[in-house]
C-alpha cells in the first residue's frame, strides 16, 4: 500500500514517529501522515501480536492508537499532527508479567 | 415430568450454584430467571476471590470457599478464570496498620491463619507501582480473581448437565403454600403457568424482598448499584489485586492489560426497569483513590464505566438460611460488594439445609429473623 | 449557563438545526468532535475551498453545497466548540472534554446528530493492514490529498464505492479494479423502483460514474461472492468467487464497503427505542417526524436517525430545529408547519429514489460464514467463538459479550455490534429485532481517567 500526494500549499510539518523523522502536511491527522510516510504497523494486538493500520479513518475502528506526545491509546485518525509531536507505535503484546 | 423437588427463584450465581449442589444431592431441581442468567450482579461484579477483610461471621464461609475455588474445575469443569494473584489492602496510616494488627490476632483466636500484616519493604516488593508513604498492608496470598460471567456460566452449565431445568425469562410473579398439595410446599406462579414444589430457594438478588415480604418477613434490603470501571490496556505493572484501608477500592490489571477499578460506589438503580444510573461525582473519587495508590493512572483511557443491580443489607452481611415464617423456603441473598467468592459455598450449605435440616457450617449470624422488628417478637 | 438547544455533531443535520433554533431565538451550543464544522460528508470543506480550489471542484457540486451551508451556519450565531468529545447525556446535561478538561453543558433540548458509520464489512483477512473502509480511504484524499496505488482494488457495495473510485479517478489515480458483491438478481429486484429513482438524479449519476470508469481501464467484477483478503503481515491478495471461477486479484490496498447504517452509539448511551429495519438491514432509533427521540428532550436528526444521505439529513436538521424552537415556545405550531413545509417536500423527493438503492446495495452477507474470521477486531474474538457462546446458552449480545469480552475493547463494540446481532440472530432463528443490540454505557468514547476524576460539573 502506497499512496502519491497532490500538489498542495499547504505548510510542511515535522514530527517524530519511534524517534525518526517524518515530515507531514498541515491540516493532516497524525494517522493520514504516518500512512503517507509508508508505515507499515501502527500497533500490535493485546492477544495475538498481530499489525494493525488504520481501518475507518473516523474515529471508529480504534486501530490507529498510538501513544502521542506520552500519552497511550489515542486514536491517530482524530489528532492533527503538530511539529515537534513525538508519536510512538503502540505494542501490546509484551509479555505480561503475573 | 412431575414436580420437582426444589424450585430456586433468581438465575445468579448463587441461584445456579444452589441449584447445582441440590442437583447433586440427588434433588430434582428447577430454576426461574426473570432475565437471562447472570444478567445484574453476577455477570457484571468485579469478579474479586477474596477472603481478605470479610466480616467475621463470613469468614468460615469464606475460608471453605476458597478451598472450592482451588479446585473449581472439579466442580464445575471450568477454571472460571480463577487467578489466585493474592489480594493486598494497603495501609494508609499507622492507625490502619494497628487495626490490621488486632485484626489478625483476632482471626488466629478463631483458628485462621490466611490474611498477614506486611511491612513498607514487602509492600514496595510486591507492589513497585503504587505510590509512597504507605507504611504497610494487610495481605492474603491466596486470594485473586475470576471471571464472574464465565463463573456463573459455568455453574450453569454444570447444574443443567446435573438435570437442572433453568428457564430464562419467565419470572416469579406468585408465591403460596400450596394448600391442596399433600404434606405441603408451594405453588409459584409465573405468566407462563404454575410450577410447585415441595421447596423453594429465594436467590432473587436485589428483588428477593419482595418474596420475604409476601412470606411476612420483610427485610431492608436496599438495591444498590456498584460502579465499576475498566481503562484502554496499559503496560503491565500490578499482579495482585488491590485495596485501600483509606477509601473504598477494589483495584487489579487483567492479562490484556485492561485495568478494572471499582471500590463499591453505588449508582442508582431501578428494579422496575433493571437499568442502572451512574453518580459521576462518586466516580470521580473512586477515580481519585486510584490516581492517588498508582500515578500511573493518570496516563489511563477509560473505556466504560457500569454498574450491577445488587441487594445489600443495612449490617453488609447476608442473609442465609431457613425462613423464620414459612417451612420449606429458604433464603440466600443480600451479598452485595461481597458475594461473589462465596458463590461455591453458599449453595452447598442451603443444600445441607434442605437434605440434612442442618448445615455444615453455623449460619446464625445470617438468619433473617435478626430484621424482626420489636413488635412481632 | 443553560442552552436553549445542545447538539451533538456539526454535519448537514447538526448544522441545519442549529441555523433553524437560532433563527427562531433559540441559544444554541454546537460540540464537535472534528476540528472544523461540515461533518464527514464535508469533511474540512472551509479549508478545501479557501486554499484549494482545484480539490474542490474534484470533490464536486455537493461539495460546494457543504461550504455554503458551513458559512449558513457560522453565520447563524450559534456557539461552535469544535474538537469536543462528548462522553456522556444525563437528563438536560451534556458532559464532553474539552481538549484535556471534563466540562459539561445544561441543556433545554438535546440533538443527537452523530450521522452514520460504515457498515462493518466483516470478511476473512479483513483486519489485516492494507485493508481500509472505503469512507477511510475517501478521508486520506479528501483531507490529505492522498491518492491510493494504481494496484488497489474496491470490494463490496453501495453508491459510495462508485462515488470514490470516480473521485480517485479524477484525481490522477487509478486503480485495478471494482469486485462488487451485489448478486445479479438484485438488479431485477431493484428494477421495480426505477421510475422513482429516475426522477431523482441518484440513477443518472451512478450510471455517468460507472461509464467514467470503464474508459479508464478499471476491471469491474459484478455478482462475486466469498471474499476474503490474504496474506502475513499485510494484504497481499484479494480471492473472491467470479461467474463461478475462483479468482485472485494481487494488492496491497483492498478497499472494502458496503453501505452505511445509522452510529447508534449514542442513541443506544442515551436508551432511547430502537426499531430494525428490514429493508436497510439495520437498527434505527425511534423518531416521531420531527426528530423526537422515545426519551423526553432528547431529539435526533440526520443519518444517525436513519440512513438519508447528506441532502436528508440537512433537511431533517432543520426540522428538528423548528421543532426544537416550538418546544422551547419560541415558535408556534402554525409558524413551525409553515416553515417546515418546503423542508418535507424535498424530503420526499429525495427519499422517492431511495428504494431502488436499497433493495440493489442491501448487504450481501452480512455474517461471515467461515468461522475463523475475525469479528471483534479489538479483542480479536472469531465468528466461530461468538457462534459457540450462543450454543451454551449467551441468549443475547450482552452474554455474549460478557462472555467473550467482544465488543469490550477499546472501540466499544463500535465495529462488532451489528454482526455480533447478526450471528446471534441466524444461530437462534429469531429476527435482529428480537435480538437487540448491545447496551453501551459511558464514556461514549474512552477518554483520559485524570479528566473524569477531576470532572466538576458545570465547568462549561
Amino acid at each position: 500500500m502506497s499512496f502519491t500526494r497532490t500538489p498542495t500549499a499547504a505548510r510542511s510539518v515535522q514530527f517524530s514517529f519511534d524517534g525518526m523523522p517524518v515530515q507531514a502536511r498541515e491540516g493532516d491527522s497524525v494517522a493520514a501522515a504516518l500512512l503517507a510516510a509508508g508505515i507499515d504497523r501502527f500497533r500490535t494486538t493485546p492477544k495475538q501480536g498481530k499489525p494493525r493500520l488504520p481501518y475507518c479513518m473516523m474515529g471508529i475502528c480504534f486501530d490507529c492508537l498510538l501513544e502521542i506526545d506520552g500519552e497511550a491509546n489515542r486514536q491517530g485518525c482524530m489528532v492533527e499532527v503538530r511539529d515537534g509531536m513525538q508519536v510512538r507505535r503502540q505494542d501490546q503484546s509484551r509479555e505480561v508479567r503475573l | 415430568m412431575g414436580s420437582p423437588d426444589v424450585v430456586v427463584i433468581g438465575g445468579g450465581l448463587h441461584g445456579c450454584a444452589t441449584a447445582l449442589h441440590c442437583a447433586r444431592a440427588g434433588l430434582q431441581v428447577e430454576l426461574l430467571e426473570r432475565e437471562a442468567v447472570g444478567r445484574h450482579a453476577s455477570g457484571v461484579n468485579a469478579g474479586g476471590v477474596r477472603q481478605l477483610g470479610r466480616h467475621y461471621s463470613e469468614v468460615p464461609l469464606s475460608v471453605l470457599a476458597m478451598q472450592m475455588w482451588r479446585s473449581i474445575g472439579d466442580l464445575v469443569d471450568d477454571d472460571c478464570g480463577f487467578q489466585p494473584s493474592g489480594q493486598i489492602k494497603v495501609a494508609g496510616t499507622e492507625a490502619h496498620m494497628e487495626a490490621n494488627r488486632a485484626r489478625v490476632a483476632r482471626l488466629q483466636t478463631m483458628g485462621f491463619a490466611h490474611e498477614e500484616v506486611i511491612g513498607a519493604d514487602e509492600l514496595r516488593a510486591l507492589l513497585p507501582a503504587l505510590s509512597d508513604g504507605h507504611p504497610g498492608a494487610l495481605i492474603s496470598r491466596q486470594d485473586g480473581f475470576a471471571n464472574p460471567y464465565r463463573t456463573t456460566t459455568a455453574f450453569r452449565r454444570k447444574a443443567q448437565s446435573l438435570g437442572v431445568r433453568i428457564h430464562e425469562g419467565r419470572a416469579a410473579t406468585a408465591l403460596t403454600r400450596d394448600g391442596a398439595r399433600e404434606g405441603g410446599g408451594f405453588r409459584i406462579d409465573t405468566a407462563q403457568g404454575p410450577l410447585r414444589a415441595a421447596r423453594v430457594v429465594n436467590c432473587a438478588g436485589a428483588w428477593a424482598g419482595t418474596i420475604c415480604a409476601a412470606m411476612g418477613e420483610p427485610v431492608p434490603i436496599r438495591a444498590a448499584a456498584p460502579m465499576m470501571t475498566i481503562t484502554a490496556p496499559m503496560a503491565p505493572f500490578v499482579s495482585p489485586v488491590v485495596g485501600f484501608s483509606g477509601a473504598p477500592l477494589s483495584f487489579k490489571q487483567f492479562a490484556n492489560g485492561t485495568v478494572m477499578i471499582g471500590g463499591g460506589y453505588s449508582g442508582e438503580a431501578d428494579l422496575d426497569t433493571g437499568l442502572t444510573r451512574l453518580r459521576h461525582d462518586r466516580l470521580a473519587v473512586n477515580l481519585r483513590t486510584a490516581m492517588d495508590l498508582f500515578p500511573v493512572m493518570a496516563g489511563a483511557r477509560i473505556v466504560r464505566h457500569w454498574a450491577g443491580v445488587e441487594g445489600e443489607m443495612p449490617d453488609a452481611i447476608p442473609v442465609i438460611g431457613p425462613s423464620s415464617t414459612t417451612e420449606g423456603l429458604f433464603h440466600a441473598f443480600g451479598f452485595s460488594a461481597h458475594g461473589f467468592q462465596l458463590g461455591p459455598v453458599v449453595g452447598l450449605l442451603i443444600a445441607d439445609l434442605i437434605q440434612q435440616g442442618r448445615s455444615r457450617l453455623n449460619l446464625a449470624d445470617f438468619a433473617i429473623s435478626r430484621f424482626r422488628t420489636q413488635d412481632e417478637t | 449557563m443553560k442552552q436553549d438547544l445542545v447538539i451533538v455533531g456539526a454535519g448537514p443535520a447538526g448544522m441545519g438545526a442549529a441555523i433553524e433554533a437560532r433563527r427562531a431565538g433559540l441559544s444554541v451550543l454546537v460540540l464537535d468532535e472534528q476540528s472544523a464544522p461540515g461533518g464527514q460528508i464535508y469533511r474540512q470543506v472551509e479549508r478545501v475551498t479557501l486554499t484549494e480550489t482545484a480539490r474542490a471542484d474534484r470533490l464536486g457540486p455537493d461539495y460546494a453545497h457543504g461550504a455554503a451551508l458551513v458559512r449558513e451556519f457560522r453565520d447563524s450565531g450559534a456557539e461552535y466548540l469544535p474538537g469536543a468529545m462528548v462522553w456522556q447525556i444525563e437528563a438536560g446535561k451534556v458532559w464532553y472534554l474539552s481538549g484535556d478538561r471534563a466540562a459539561s453543558a445544561d441543556a433545554g433540548q438535546i440533538l443527537m446528530a452523530t450521522g452514520a458509520i460504515e457498515r462493518p464489512m466483516t470478511r476473512k483477512g479483513w483486519t489485516l493492514p492494507g485493508v481500509m473502509s472505503a469512507g477511510g480511504v475517501q478521508i486520506l484524499l479528501k483531507s490529505s490529498g492522498m491518492i491510493p496505488g494504481a494496484d488497489t482494488v474496491l470490494a463490496g457495495s453501495g453508491p459510495l464505492l462508485y462515488l470514490i473510485a470516480g473521485q480517485i479517478l479524477a484525481a490522477g489515480g487509478r486503480l485495478q479494479a471494482i469486485v462488487e458483491t451485489v448478486p445479479s438478481s438484485r438488479y431485477l429486484a431493484a428494477a421495480r423502483h426505477l421510475p422513482a429513482a429516475l426522477g431523482t438524479g441518484y440513477l443518472s449519476k451512478g450510471l455517468a460514474m460507472l461509464m467514467g470508469l470503464r474508459r479508464k481501464g478499471v476491471q469491474i467484477y459484478r455478482g462475486v461472492s466469498d471474499l476474503e483478503v490474504t496474506g502475513r503481515d499485510r494484504a497481499e491478495a484479494l480471492h473472491f468467487r467470479h461467474k463461478g471461477q475462483a479468482v485472485t486479484l494481487t494488492t496491497s490496498l483492498v478497499v472494502l464497503h458496503e453501505g452505511v447504517i445509522p452510529n447508534q452509539q449514542i442513541t443506544r448511551l442515551t436508551e432511547c427505542a430502537h426499531d430494525w429495519n428490514p429493508a436497510q438491514d439495520c437498527f434505527e432509533p425511534r423518531t416521531d417526524d420531527w426528530g423526537n427521540a422515545s426519551v423526553p428532550g432528547l431529539m435526533i436528526a440526520g443519518d444517525g436517525a436513519g440512513i438519508g444521505g447528506a441532502w436528508a439529513a440537512e433537511a431533517g436538521g432543520r426540522l428538528a430545529g423548528l421543532e426544537a424552537a416550538r418546544a422551547a415556545g419560541r415558535i408556534d405550531t402554525t409558524t413551525r408547519d409553515a416553515q417546515a413545509a418546503p423542508l418535507r417536500a424535498r424530503l420526499n423527493a429525495l427519499i422517492r429514489g431511495r428504494g431502488f438503492l436499497e433493495v440493489l446495495y442491501a448487504p450481501s452477507a452480512p455474517v461471515p460464514k467461515d468461522d475463523a474470521t475475525i469479528v471483534c477486531r479489538c479483542e480479536e474474538i472469531t465468528a466461530g467463538q461468538i457462534r459457540e457462546a450462543v450454543a451454551i446458552g449467551g441468549l443475547g449480545p450482552n452474554q455474549v459479550k460478557s462472555y467473550l469480552r467482544c465488543g469490550m475493547g477499546p472501540c466499544q463494540g463500535r465495529m462488532c455490534g451489528p454482526v455480533v446481532t447478526a450471528i446471534i440472530a441466524e444461530e437462534r432463528g429469531v429476527s435482529p429485532d428480537a435480538i437487540g443490540y448491545f447496551r453501551i454505557r459511558p464514556p461514549l468514547k474512552p477518554i483520559p481517567l485524570a479528566a473524569i476524576a477531576n470532572a466538576e460539573p458545570g465547568d462549561g
